[in-house]
């Protein structure tokens, strides 16, 4: 079978490409990472690719708002491409600063501001799946970690009801395993309805401000080094994934 | 033609909020009623309407944001409540933007989005300035508006208007400032009489060339016999020197650029303590290797490296930014965290940042005395508060915004640091040992470089402005009254972003360039003539060079310290390929001159030769002089005897103290998870306990990794600067140990924060330092690889009463420790995991509290210094074989838990694998091996070499035997119950702590920062 090609994005401050890559590689697809100027000069079409990635980073280093800049490049250049790309029966993911990129754009509802705290913070969370989409598939819970400053997720009630009945909200923030373990509260944000990731074009857009190419392999879980105690006493092995791989999996295995 | 753009919240605005926590804290608690911030624009460019319209819903998200041209107006939910009569003086808007030249990182980005968003460039002279404003109501006078503004911005670098509300209706907002830099042209290179008598060669020296309307230009940090030898270069050049050249030479022989200190012979030491103990001892070591030798590159590049696979070199370098962070703290840390990332891109041919560290000295948060630069008391000043969140933000914006993960790091709090922060910031780089095809199929090794006669000089990044003059030769010397504030600079991170980005992913692979280097100190004084090293000369255009605004003097252009800039050199036929392939990564490259075989560093401006000086002279030409130490002791008073009956409360204590308690708010702003290569992060277990050391990969298709750790004991140095020294490398190579570094595979390096340092005692200390750092390092096999020193940490300055006033930091040695982990799946954490293990003490406990956090906090207490003397002393010999059991326990998976002892000694340690695991312990001191002779000093001796850890019961037997030979007991269990319990000398219970109250008093601290 060919493997399913995908495009991640890169340049002015994305900088979550490479374990994008990565990730999307060890579940089975052909990856290339490219500079949105390559897309904006016409050297590469959106075209040749089946799932595009919008990763996470830092671009344009949020200034006049997180992915407003970049959202801007995409809009001024290639707003039809990427229409026509969505049009056909193809994958779209945005991670954190991707997802705010995408809001930006208008392809994902809603918008993301600052957190509460009103700081960037790093931790990991507990997420239940609430949405319908090829992304998700047979995943009910996932651990995975944030880092960010504007990730608290707002929309109007409008949106929120379309959302709701539409089975778009992709994920919420709850308390599972690892909010237990290291006695964290649910929300790191203050989303309004503890909305971690939405879902656009029947399910195939999803953005999320986890990261799931940070939780691809066991020894990214923070509370690994217990598990794996706890394994080997009960003479069990250690795997090798962690909870996020199955997300690019999942997106694979659509186009088998 | 300007406009101005106002872009408010139209959902609830959580900064506003934070505004709010933070004006409070500044002395206005319950007195303020409402805080609204609005992001604001002004555009000096003749737009048209649609094009205002365009350009301001470009900066808007409709979703959260709502915009107004031209006219400032009350935010929508801002102070809601019925105002009559005088309460309109109530309301005050304070707008805070950076002063004209200043980096503006916002504006920069908003420009770009215009530009692109109506398809217009902006001309020459039109630009976008960003500001924030703050609208705050509350029971304010106009002097409160003023200090809640002093604490919104830092004059040196930010603006700030000031209105209230009255003022701010009648004049329709807050009006369109352009903060535009207006130079009158600086002309060019003068003439420099410099055959004066000795008086004024002195001053020229120490206080600038004197200017034509009687100034001086700030700080040469050149002393009379520096002056002296230029001047009889120039008699030999049978001219006068330019303005230029003496200011190139201040900024080549600056201590900040030559390291005078470790390079000048003192004592009997000849030829220095750098080249006799600090380079001796890694070439000892890596004669000793053999083919075992993990070093490749070690000194003479920008970082040093090691050995990671039969691919991969892992590089690292760690540099400190005390002064500039000291006058801004948050320009100062970020420019230093970047900054360092290009210590990293200019390794070999570029190395890929991988993972950023940093370690903060600070004075205690809560110390309010204020001091003053001058006699009148007008320059105050900053409190250790706004220094220490000035530059814990730094390293945030400069390490998130970039994508480097930060996992590691300290705090460290000390009064002595009250007037210059420590600010060490560091980077560990990933680079391919060879390209895989170079430009005729051949590969080339990637971590060697040379430019060649005939390349041309590029410059790539960022513009030049008159940011960062004189910071390399004004960190040569103490702070005080004329510290320029032209040294302070703000990061662009992303700038540097795109430019790492096209260098370590594109053009090095493409073979595009044959050397670089960085632009730091001193500018492109400094990186170009380092790399006409290579090729045997330069010649530069200056005319050439891009700069931020016109109007500067060539000299300024050299010597300036703009950041976000490397020099590359690039062969004739590569150059078209590299110009095309930046300009489409949007990174600016100009060529600005050649590199050349002449002997000379020669520099031109409007086609004139300014500069024309030999590369012998410019390198070498500097004064070596003999240095003098002597040797000063004093006897200090030991501490107190403590009753067992106080220790619960003084656990509790310790556990509370800022050098020990959970430094969270810190590690949980810097992105650890970016590049997916985090093993162990910065906190262990349940409890989120900070970890010394962390495991990061590097390269995801490998087990192998990457721990990183440090030690420093600053209260140390006084008492005996050599076991200090000893120490330091001890806890590094030990926790790095623990952390699971393969012994044989580890690395140091050093970072020496010295003070006053042409005084023969603080001499006679660091020669004692610096000779521990080869005993031990040479002892462990563990070579120095790259390292980074700031000798004159010092102030003179004034109290609120006028009152001269001087503060050193302690004599203060960071030794960083970078080891390689050959399967990251071994690695364990700090933290109990399951009730019922066996715990055990690796190491010897000894009576030694001198220095200790102990000793400072019963100093405190009593309020007279009782430091102790017998501070820790290190036996290499047997600390080295027992560190390699311990990596043979970890490789066999026998330990559970393992946490290196250091600050706060054996207690300290424990509660910490406790509170982690949320489990207890039960301990008995008696089993504790060693020659301890009270519970107090049992507890809280800082002894070397020790680790406490947790093992399976079902393995004890093996871990044992492994252990077998060295000082190893086991003491006690870990307990279900949440309780750590301790027997003493007597076998009575000494110790009972609740777990809970335990993490409350460590995570109490820095609760609400």
């Amino acid at each position: 079978m060919q493997k399913p090609k995908v495009i991640i994005f890169s340049g002015y401050g994305l900088n979550c490409e490479e374990e994008t890559k990565v990730a999307f590689e060890r579940a089975g697809a052909k990856a290339d990472i490219v500079h949105i100027n390559d897309i904006v000069d016409g050297l590469i079409s959106l075209k040749a690719y089946k799932i595009l990635a919008m990763p996470g980073g830092f671009s344009y280093g949020d200034d006049t708002g997180s992915g407003k800049a970049y959202a801007h490049k995409i809009k001024n250049h290639f707003a039809q491409e990427i229409e026509n790309f969505f049009s056909a029966d193809k994958l779209g993911i945005g991670i954190c600063n991707g997802f705010q990129i995408l809001t930006n754009t208008g392809l994902l509802p809603g918008a993301l501001t600052y957190n509460d705290s009103a700081r960037y913070i790093v931790r990991w969370v507990d997420v239940e799946v609430r949405g319908e989409s090829p992304w998700l598939r047979g995943v009910q819970h996932a651990m995975l970690p944030i880092a960010h400053g504007e990730g608290k997720f707002v929309a109007d009630a409008e949106t929120l009801a379309y959302l709701e009945k539409n089975h778009a909200i992709a994920f919420t923030y709850i308390k599972g395993e690892i909010c237990e373990h290291e006695n964290l509260p649910a929300n790191p944000n203050g989303s309004v309805k503890n909305i971690a990731g939405v879902l656009a074009r029947n399910g195939r857009i999803l953005g999320m401000m986890p990261h799931p190419e940070r939780a691809q392999f066991f020894t990214q879980l923070p509370h690994w080094p217990y598990l794996k105690e706890q394994s080997s006493r009960n003479k069990k092995r250690i795997p090798t994934d962690g909870p996020g791989l199955k997300l690019f999996k999942n997106a694979v295995s659509y186009f088998k | 033609m300007s406009f101005r753009i106002d872009v408010q919240s139209v959902v609830a605005d959580t900064r506003a909020a934070a505004k709010k926590r933070y004006c409070e804290s500044l002395g206005f608690k319950g007195k303020i009623r409402d805080v609204a911030v609005v992001d604001s624009y002004v555009i000096d460019a003749p737009f048209n309407e649609r094009q205002i319209t365009r350009t301001a819903k470009l900066l808007t998200n409709s979703i959260l944001e709502s915009y107004s041209v031209d006219q400032t107006v009350y935010p929508k939910e801002f102070d809601s409540v019925k105002l009559s009569g005088d309460s309109y003086g109530t309301r005050w808007i304070i707008e805070i933007g950076p002063r004209p030249g200043v980096t503006d990182n916002i504006g920069a980005t908003a420009r770009e989005v215009i530009e692109d968003g109506i398809r217009r460039k902006f001309k020459t002279g039109e630009g976008v300035y960003c500001s924030q404003v703050f609208f705050v109501s509350g029971k304010l006078s106009r002097a409160d508006a003023d200090y809640i503004a002093g604490g919104l911005h830092n004059p040196l670098i930010q603006r700030a208007l000031i209105k209230n509300g009255k003022e701010f209706e009648r004049d329709g907002g807050m009006g369109v400032t352009i903060p535009k830099v207006q130079l009158r042209s600086r002309g060019s290179a003068r003439k420099i009489d410099i055959d004066v008598d000795d008086a004024e060669l002195f001053a020229i020296g120490k206080y600038g060339i004197l200017n034509k309307d009687g100034t001086r230009r700030g700080p040469l940090a050149l002393d009379l016999e520096a002056m002296k030898a230029i001047r009889d270069y120039f008699r030999g050049q049978k001219r006068m020197p330019t303005d230029i050249e003496i200011e190139s030479l201040a900024q080549t022989w600056s201590e900040h650029c030559k390291h005078t200190i470790f390079a000048n012979s003192l004592d009997e030491i000849q030829g220095g303590l750098f080249k006799n103990y600090i380079r001796a001892a890694t070439e000892e070591i890596r004669k000793r290797r053999g083919k075992r030798d993990i070093c490749v590159s070690v000194f003479t590049d920008n970082s040093g490296a090691i050995i990671f696979d039969d691919e991969y070199l892992i590089t690292h370098k760690v540099e400190t930014h005390n002064s500039p962070s000291a006058l801004d703290p948050f320009g100062g840390a970020i420019t230093g965290i970047v900054g360092v990332n290009r210590d990293t891109l200019g390794f070999g041919l570029g190395a890929k940042p991988v993972i950023n560290v940093y370690g903060f000295c600070f004075a205690n948060p809560n110390d309010m005395a204020e001091l003053y630069r001058d006699k009148e008391c007008t320059q105050k000043i900053l409190s250790p508060r706004r220094v220490m969140d000035g530059v814990v933000e730094g390293v945030n914006a400069g390490g998130n915004c970039s994508g480097i993960p930060t996992p590691q790091g300290f705090v460290f709090f000390d009064p002595r640091y009250r007037a210059k922060p420590g600010v060490f910031v560091g980077t560990v780089g990933l680079i391919p040992r060879k390209s895989h095809s170079g430009s005729r199929g051949i590969s080339r090794k990637l971590y060697e470089k040379r430019a060649r006669s005939g390349d041309y000089i590029v410059i790539a990044g960022n513009r030049v402005g008159l940011d960062g003059i004189h910071g390399a030769t004004f960190s040569s010397v103490a702070l005080d009254a004329g510290s320029p504030a032209m040294a302070v600079q703000i990061g662009d991170p992303i700038t540097q972003k795109k430019l790492s980005d096209v260098l370590v992913k594109e053009a090095r692979d493409k073979g595009l360039y044959s050397s670089i280097t960085d632009n730091g100190a001193g500018g492109i004084s400094c990186s170009i003539a380092e790399m006409a090293k290579e090729s045997g000369g330069c010649k530069v255009a200056l005319d050439k060079v891009p700069l931020k605004y016109p109007g500067l003097a060539p000299w300024e252009i050299w010597i300036s310290e703009s950041q976000e800039r490397m020099t590359l050199a690039v062969p004739k036929e590569k150059l078209k390929e590299l110009v095309t392939l930046f300009r489409r990564r949007g990174v600016e490259a100009t060529i600005v001159g050649e590199f050349t075989d002449s002997g000379r560093c020669v520099v031109e401006h409007d086609g004139k030769k300014i500069m024309d000086i030999s590369m012998d002279f410019l390198h070498e030409g500097w004064v070596r002089r003999d240095m003098m130490s002597s040797v000063a002791h004093i006897r200090r008073s030991e501490p107190p005897k403590e009753s067992s009956g106080a220790f619960n409360a003084t656990i509790l204590e310790m556990l509370a103290r800022p050098n020990i308690a959970s430094f969270a708010h810190i590690s949980s702003q810097y992105d650890h998870e970016v590049q997916g290569g985090s093993v162990i992060k910065p906190f262990a277990g349940r409890g989120r306990v900070n970890v010394d050391a962390t495991v990061t990969r590097p390269r995801l298709d490998s087990k192998q990794a990457v721990v990183l750790s440090q030690g420093l004991y600053p209260t140390y140095s006084e008492i005996n600067a050599y076991d200090m020294a000893a120490c330091a490398i001890d806890t590094a190579v030990r926790t790095a140990v623990v952390g699971g570094a393969d012994p044989d595979r580890i690395a140091i390096l050093d970072n020496f924060c010295w003070c006053d340092s042409h005084n023969p005692v603080r001499l006679a200390q660091l020669k004692d330092a610096v000779h521990a750092c080869y005993d031990y390092a040479v002892a462990y096999g563990t070579p120095f690889i790259s390292g980074k020193d700031s000798m004159f940490n010092d102030f003179k300055g004034f109290d609120a009463e006028g009152k001269p006033v001087s503060i050193s930091v302690p004599p203060t040695l960071l030794i960083s420790a970078i080891g390689i982990v050959s399967d990251s799946t071994k690695c364990i954490t700090s933290d109990f995991k399951i009730s019922g293990d066996a715990i055990y003490i690796l190491g010897e406990t000894n009576d030694e509290i001198g220095g200790t956090e102990y000793a400072v906090m019963q100093s405190e207490r009593i309020g007279k210094d009782c430091m102790g003397n017998s501070v820790p002393r290190v036996d290499a010999k047997k600390n080295g074989k027992l560190y390699r059991a311990m990596a043979r326990a970890l490789a066999r998976g026998f330990v559970a838990s393992a946490v290196s002892v250091g600050r706060g000694g054996f207690a300290v340690a424990l509660m910490k694998s406790a509170m982690g695991g949320m489990l207890g312990a039960d301990i008995d001191l008696r089993n504790v091996p060693g020659n301890h002779t009270r519970d107090d000093l049992a507890l809280f001796s800082e002894s070397q070499g020790r680790i406490v850890v947790s093992v399976d019961p079902k393995k004890c037997k093996e871990f044992e035997a492994l252990m077998r030979g060295n000082a190893c007991m086991r003491i006690g269990t870990v307990a279900h119950d949440g309780v750590v319990h301790i027997k003493g000398w007597d076998g009575a219970r000494a110790v009972r702590i609740n777990i809970k109250s335990a993490l409350e008093a460590y995570r109490g601290t820095f609760k609400n920062y």
